[in-house]
């Protein structure tokens, strides 16, 4: 096969960062330039896919861009390196491309910048990103998922704030329970299907002609569907989170909280609903009613929060209840909307980790009670911080509106999701009171005394420019699909219908 | 007689130089040792020079001269041994563990002014025991073998002969070693007894050869005293696993054997049992398949759970790696069980390929995490509490890395070469069907997380500052020493290995 431009932008993406990442460890070259093409190269190469998309030739499979390696070591399991995109991933890719650019350049203008084996670190995130959504093989798509993971723990560990060493640990276990219980039920896909091969476009050709038995499937999605969940959150699994990105410094809550905690949704679209239906069906009523848990039990949970830090832990947990309520019904409709609100959540997630670590650089805490009359002294921020609120509440003109109000749609045409559909209304209430209540704790008011004091030490400073830029581009992309999201949802509908040609749910909340 | 003179025509000699040619070695050492004038010191140059060069010599026949033998194997010795590749890969494997214990020893003892020579002279003799061991075909040269390695344990475990752990380790690993001996014995003789007084139909005319054993365990594996002198048989062998239940021993003999010792204990000795057990249960005890497969089953749970569950509440690091070896001998035992198990299609030899590749991985992480602890070790080396290694990656970065990546790889964590193997044991397990022991592994796997990542947080994660001066307690001013050149450069490669094996197998992987 010859070698494309397009396809060696796409392995430039994940193999740059890998390469800068060993460069860092080993200490050669500088810190700044191995930076700008460990998150530059991805960034550049989520515009060049986005626009190339559309015009490059598309593989039987539905993938473009792909790239076949055969000779890993473990071509006699039918594993392979297959790079690739498709619809659902497209968006996906671009989205690690954009907040790992954003991150980076937060974590080039704080003190991380100081340690390479931390930017090593962030560096070998990226590529494992990158890698996860252009990954056509399940098993590199598992392993550069992990190869994302273990550094979070790492710099976590490192690097995080307060109750970092015990954050880190419950994380690593909540998460590695996760992985492993995910890893557990891939093999056993691999094992059952028969077909000795780990490729995700082969294995669907296969499962559709001759699908899983029955009582396989509904033994393999529940460890996929828990495995994945426990990655995502998913009620009652979540409460790691919280916890996490609490302690996290801030491009690894950028990084997780907006992408790779995605990795779990983007399993259960790519490969566990398509390939083993009747599972999912089985499963439906389980995964409805947490799925509503994490909407309204940690909603109210989110409601009763303090800490800004924590509040945005928590409503990131909060809005992942949405995408799987996407996922449970199934519809072309819900399923596209929930690979949209992925895609805006993860963008408005780590721009609001980001402006929240700009007001704890300039109040000392994160606390909102000692926070107050930040608009007054920084209009710029504050004019951001209201857009990321508006956003994650749901407003029209932001990404997150189309994705919510799709799901929402969803779940009306859905017979008999009347009840799921209220309580998950209630969710837009929640995340209405807590968003507004932060604005009205922190941006209005009186400033807090301590804030007082520390303003006539140093006096508080609008945004830079250097701190403007990764907050233009998130709210520019949250923009951008929020205005045109056609220019997104036109090729998330089109594989969705080639995943799911007749999706039919048979089982629903009232029928036991 | 007539026996013994075909054994001499044979002329097979040629088979066996490596083994003849280190056992010779360390005979000479040992007459040299004995002549060796008051005041010089005694060396053991020799040993390492034999073990190095059969190495060279191993490897260099297989890249060179018989690149792949695919062959069944060639029979000698009047069918006492059968060599084939696999066998040979295991003999490089345990000349590759006597090296580095040879070389991870050497310092220790020279520091504390123990005879070296003896030292090294032991270890090459159970090199080459192990060597025979994993090539015999009868139950003679199979128990003559396993003495031999057993008898070289009892000094080597006790060699610290000023410590009360390391005598009381040599003591009860003594005991125990023998008690398991008689049992193997008794097993053993069983088995002939019943095999050579058999009135219905032929019997074997030599029952000790597995060859022919195999037939009639097939044709009577209804008979109680099959079954008896089986159970008998697997209980001895479960000693030198550290399988339930007699793992019990252990804990102890590991945490008081010098570390370079517990490292050839815990890797080279439980290696040769587990291939001797693949020997076993894929050949004469084949035909008892139903039978062996319950009792293995409970064997391996309780031993799963033994070694996590142990390990848990352990602050003393020696132990920790002897409750989690356990668990490891838990995890292979789930290998040979799918070997018994295994779907009639799937070529036994994946399975076995499968063990190797763990046991490859372990031995890597294993000689990296103990060569480590030897470096650290305190003057009294069973004295080895976690806090030991408070802070190690801001004293010594190298090792702290060389420490992480092992115990990483342990814990079964991508990308590293543990993560593969404990994925080819899973995929195995699968193929074999053995869902109930699957869940007890992942639990396994979930707890030792916990234990393997306390002990990597109190090494990398610094602890925090505040913390530190709110309890007023004496910091200790101790700074660990860097290795010899040597030795950092053999912990380095093995580093290295243990992440290249997990990105890319090579031609290891084909194997499967």
């Amino acid at each position: 096969m010859e070698a494309s431009l397009d396809q060696f932008i796409l392995a430039a993406a994940i193999f740059v960062p890998l390469i800068a990442s060993g460069c860092f460890f080993l200490g050669l070259g500088s810190r700044r330039g191995l930076a700008y093409l460990a998150f530059g190269v991805p960034f550049f190469a989520s515009f060049w896919t986005l626009f190339r998309f559309e015009g490059v030739e598309i593989a039987e499979n539905g993938y473009r861009f792909v790239i076949e390696w055969e000779n890993t070591g473990l071509q006699q399991l039918g594993i392979a390196l297959r790079l690739g995109l498709n619809g659902i991933s497209l968006p996906l890719f671009a989205l690690a491309g954009v907040v790992g650019f954003a991150a980076g350049w937060q974590a080039l203008h704080s003190e991380m910048v100081q340690s390479r084996a931390c930017l090593g670190l962030l560096a070998m995130m990226q590529a494992g990103l990158m890698g996860t959504f252009a990954s056509v093989d399940v098993f590199f798509f598992y392993f550069a998922h992990e190869l994302a993971l273990i550094p979070t723990f790492v710099l976590i560990g490192l690097h995080g704030g307060r109750d970092r060493r015990g954050a880190a640990i419950e994380m690593t276990i909540y998460l590695t329970l996760g992985a492993l219980l995910s890893l557990s039920g891939l093999v056993a896909l691999y094992v059952s299907s028969g077909l000795e091969s780990f490729d995700l476009a082969s294995l669907s050709e296969h499962l559709k002609t001759v699908p899983l038995s029955e009582g396989l499937q509904t033994w393999i999605f529940p460890m996929l569907l828990f495995g994945f969940g426990i990655l995502v959150s998913l009620f009652p699994f979540h409460t790691w989170a919280p916890r996490g990105y609490q302690a996290a410094p801030t491009p690894i809550a950028m990084l997780h909280a907006g992408v790779l905690k995605k990795f779990g949704l983007y399993g259960l679209i790519q490969v566990a609903a398509p390939l083993l239906p009747a599972g999912k069906a089985e499963a439906f009523d389980v995964l409805v009613w947490l799925a509503l848990g994490n909407v309204v039990l940690v909603g109210f949970v989110a409601m009763a929060q303090t800490e800004l830090k924590r509040l945005i832990g928590y409503s990131s947990v909060m809005h992942m209840g949405y995408c799987f309520l996407g996922i449970a019904v199934g519809s072309t409709m819900g399923l596209s909307a929930a690979v949209l609100l992925m895609t805006a959540h993860g963008l408005s997630v780590a721009l609001w980790f980001l402006l929240e670590r700009y007001l704890r650089d300039r109040a000392g805490t994160s606390e909102m009670s000692r926070m107050g009359g930040f608009a007054a002294k920084t209009p710029v921020l504050a004019c951001f911080f209201v857009a990321v609120v508006m956003a994650v509440i749901g407003l029209p003109g932001f990404a997150n509106f189309w994705g919510e109000f799709g799901v929402f749609l969803s779940l009306a045409n859905h017979e008999d999701m009347s009840v799921a559909l209220v309580l998950a209304l209630l969710g837009i209430l929640f995340s209405t009171i807590f968003g507004l209540r932060a604005i009205a704790k922190i941006l209005f008011g009186t400033p807090s005394e301590a804030l007082q004091l520390r303003d006539k030490e140093t006096p508080i400073h609008d945004l830079e420019p250097s701190e403007r830029l990764p907050a233009i581009l998130l709210l520019g992309a949250l923009l951008w699909i929020g205005i045109w999201p056609r220019s997104v949802s036109d090729n998330i509908d089109q594989e969705v219908l080639r995943k799911f040609p007749d999706q039919v749910v048979t089982k629903n909340l009232e029928s036991n | 007689m007539n026996d013994f003179k075909l054994y001499a025509e044979a002329n097979d000699w040629g088979l066996l130089v490596p083994e003849i040619s280190l056992a010779f070695g360390a005979l000479l050492l040992l007459c040299r040792e004995a002549l060796r004038k008051q005041g010089r010191e005694s060396g053991g140059g020799l040993a390492f020079l034999l073990q190095g060069g059969l190495l060279v010599y191993f490897v260099a026949r297989y890249l060179f001269f018989d690149p792949r033998p695919d062959s069944a194997g060639e029979s000698a010795f009047n069918g006492m041994i059968q060599q084939s590749f696999p066998a040979d890969v295991m003999r490089c494997f345990f000349l590759g563990c006597a090296f580095l214990t040879s070389l991870f020893a050497n310092p220790g003892l020279r520091e504390r002014r123990l005879p070296q020579a003896e030292f090294h002279a032991l270890v090459s003799l159970a090199a080459a025991s192990m060597m025979l061991l994993v090539q015999s075909n009868h139950f003679l040269m199979l128990f003559v073998s396993l003495e031999t390695v057993a008898v070289c344990f009892y000094v080597l475990v006790s060699y610290h002969r000023g410590s009360p752990y390391s005598l009381e380790a040599g003591l009860k690993y003594l005991v125990f070693g023998a008690l398991s001996s008689a049992i193997l014995l008794f097993g053993i003789a069983l088995l002939y007894g019943t095999a050579a007084s058999w009135s219905g139909g032929t019997a074997p005319s030599d029952p000790l050869s597995f060859t022919m054993l195999e037939q009639f365990v097939a044709a009577n594996s209804d008979s109680l005293a099959v079954r008896a002198g089986t159970a008998f048989v697997l209980a001895g062998l479960a000693f030198k696993l550290g399988a339930a239940p007699f793992q019990a021993w252990v804990p102890d003999v590991y945490q008081g054997a010098p570390t370079a010792v517990t490292a050839y204990l815990a890797v080279a000795s439980k290696s040769a049992g587990f291939v001797v057990l693949f020997n076993l249960v894929t050949g004469p005890l084949f035909g008892l398949r139903e039978f062996l497969i319950p009792l293995l089953s409970l064997v391996a749970i309780i031993t799963i759970l033994f070694g996590n569950l142990g390990a848990l509440t352990q602050t003393n690091v020696k132990r920790l790696m002897g409750f989690s070896g356990v668990a490891h001998a838990g995890y292979l035992l789930v290998g040979i069980i799918a070997a018994i198990g295994m779907h009639p299609d799937v070529p036994e030899k994946s399975v076995f390929w499968a063990i190797v590749f763990y046991l490859l991985s372990y031995s890597l992480a294993s000689y990296g995490v103990f060569g480590v602890m030897g470096v650290l070790a305190p003057t009294e080396d069973a004295d080895q509490p976690r806090s030991l290694y408070s802070s190690l990656a801001q004293k010594q970065p190298f090792l702290a890395f060389t420490l992480a990546v092992g115990l990483g790889s342990l814990a079964g964590i991508p990308p590293l070469a543990g993560f593969i193997g404990k994925l080819l044991l899973f995929v195995v397990a699968f193929q074999a069907e053995l869902y109930g022991l699957l869940a007890v592994m992942v639990m396994g796997v979930v707890i030792a997380i916990y234990y393997y990542f306390a002990w990597i947080r109190e090494t990398v994660f610094p602890p925090l500052p505040s913390l530190d001066s709110s309890d007023k307690e004496p910091q200790v001013l101790w700074s660990p020493q860097f290795p010899s050149l040597l030795l950092a450069c053999i912990l380095g490669l093995l580093t290295l290995t243990t992440i290249l094996l997990g990105f890319y197998q090579s031609s290891l992987g084909q194997s499967f």
